[in-house]
């Protein structure tokens, strides 16, 4: 099908956005990658009077690495984040997932800010972030907020943003030296929304877990937090026992799978007790990896 | 709604164009409906299939994801900007050929776009690497195995 009519405006530059956002925020939609308003507007589910499209404001598309934090632009395409070396080296669980979100086709368009405010409980960089501990920058012609990852997202496609308000960066916190991670997830096929996936990071110190996070996708109708799962896991060696425990625990008592055509909740929370274990395993055997003594650096 | 028709300059296959359309026109009608290049094909018009799938500044896209306005100047490139004469077929479209690479060729338009721009960043793919590359392209007909061969074969030919 095709969109309905509507006005479109395609602002420069981001003060100019934000003064049509001011004026006209209620009636408007912000155009992003657009691989996901675009196939809405083309179903009909959206019929927005105004389309207000970032694309060309050329300064939210970045990334550079401040200190101890990596900030990337909102308009920023989710190919350029897949691509980037910054990013493969101090966000290397970004930097793992980003060929798991749809196909290069849609990664060419699709923005890393569009798809966080879309927030799809199904899709990766919503978990991801939440994964990472990221930070929010949201900007109004008020001023400026941040908000973290984790209260960003509300519920289903439900986001902490206002009429007038953008997405303008994201801050991640660089990876730790002694922090590994793993991002797995099962799709039918690849590119496809994933049945279940999760985001695991763990720290380790003197060969114990020192903290955990396990943040899943697609199990409720946001990125799931597992934190009792994490809490099991705190202070102790890793043991096939131990991973399976905090898996059973995540998949039984920390997440509201809400089921589709291609599998019922039974089976996500299946998915989620198999993927779980596989990705603490991956990521503590990277936490543990030693520094090589020609001092070359690995990605840990 | 009253719309004000926008006035767009952009450059399709090297020629450069200029037209007036409504803003809810999809860059995959633009092509087919304004310009009359209908190599492009249009299957799902949300994004799953992969028909329309055109170059924009030399990267593979979703046409039928992207506003006619949108396009406004960039460079597209079309199936039918592949090949620079009708009887000197392309590599890539000259594989297809030779190894039956298509049945009814709805998908095939889209699928050498895919390819161009697959090659060109990996000149050899092994069998896995092919099948993950045209994830984002549905075929109906040849249960892809013909298309593999197809790319395979190209990649081997183009890269000498």
């Amino acid at each position: 099908m095709k969109p309905p009519p509507f006005d479109y405006v395609a602002p420069v530059s981001l003060p100019e956005a934000l003064d049509i956002l001011s004026q006209r925020g209620a009636d408007a939609k912000v155009l992003a990658g657009g691989q996901s308003l675009i196939p809405v507007m083309n179903f009909r589910l959206a019929s927005p009077h105004l389309l207000v499209d970032l694309n060309p404001i050329s300064e939210l598309s970045f990334i550079r690495l401040n200190g101890d934090a990596l900030h990337i632009g909102a308009m920023t395409r989710q190919r350029a984040v897949e691509r980037d070396p910054l990013v493969a080296e101090h966000a290397p669980l970004l930097h793992e997932a980003m060929p798991d979100i749809a196909h290069p086709q849609i990664r060419n368009r699709g923005t890393i800010g569009g798809s966080l405010v879309h927030a799809d409980p199904a899709a990766e960089l919503p978990a991801i972030m939440v994964a990472l501990d990221a930070v929010f920058v949201i900007r109004s012609r008020q001023g400026e907020r941040q908000v973290t990852a984790s209260d960003f997202f509300q519920g289903l496609f439900t986001v902490d943003i206002q009429p007038d308000e953008l997405l303008t960066e994201i801050i991640i916190p660089v990876k730790k030296a002694n922090t590994g991670y793993a991002f797995l997830e099962l799709a039918r096929r690849h590119g496809d929304y994933a049945m279940m996936g999760v985001a695991a990071t763990f720290e380790m110190k003197a060969g114990k877990c020192l903290s955990a996070r396990l943040v899943y996708l697609n199990a409720g109708d946001k990125p799931v937090v597992a934190s009792q799962a994490s809490a099991l896991l705190v202070g102790q060696s890793s043991t096939a026992e131990l991973f399976a425990a905090a898996a059973e625990k995540a998949a039984s008592d920390e997440m509201e799978p809400l089921g589709n055509l291609h599998a019922t909740p039974e089976f996500q929370r299946h998915l989620a007790r198999v993927l779980t274990v596989r990705a603490l395993n991956i990521a503590a055997s990277r936490a543990d990896l030693k520094p090589s003594r020609s001092g070359a650096k690995k990605h840990g | 709604m009253a719309e004000t028709p926008h006035t767009i300059t952009l450059t399709v296959n090297g020629t450069p164009y200029t037209r007036d359309v409504e803003t809810r026109l999809l860059l995959s009608d633009f092509l087919r409906h304004t310009l009359d290049l209908t190599g492009t094909h249009v299957g799902c018009e949300h994004g799953v299939c992969g028909a329309c799938t055109v170059l924009l500044e030399g990267e593979p896209v979703r046409s039928c994801l992207m506003l006619a306005v949108q396009a406004a100047g960039h460079a597209i490139t079309t199936v039918e900007g592949l090949s620079s004469s009708a009887d000197q077929m392309h590599p890539l479209q000259n594989a297809f050929w030779e190894a039956h690479g298509l049945q009814c060729g709805f998908c095939t338009p889209g699928i050498l776009m895919t390819l161009t721009a697959y090659l060109k960043d990996n000149p050899h793919p092994d069998e896995h690497e092919v099948r993950t590359a045209l994830s984002g392209n549905l075929c109906r007909c040849t249960g892809y195995q013909n298309i593999v061969t197809a790319a395979r074969l190209a990649a081997a030919k183009m890269s000498g």
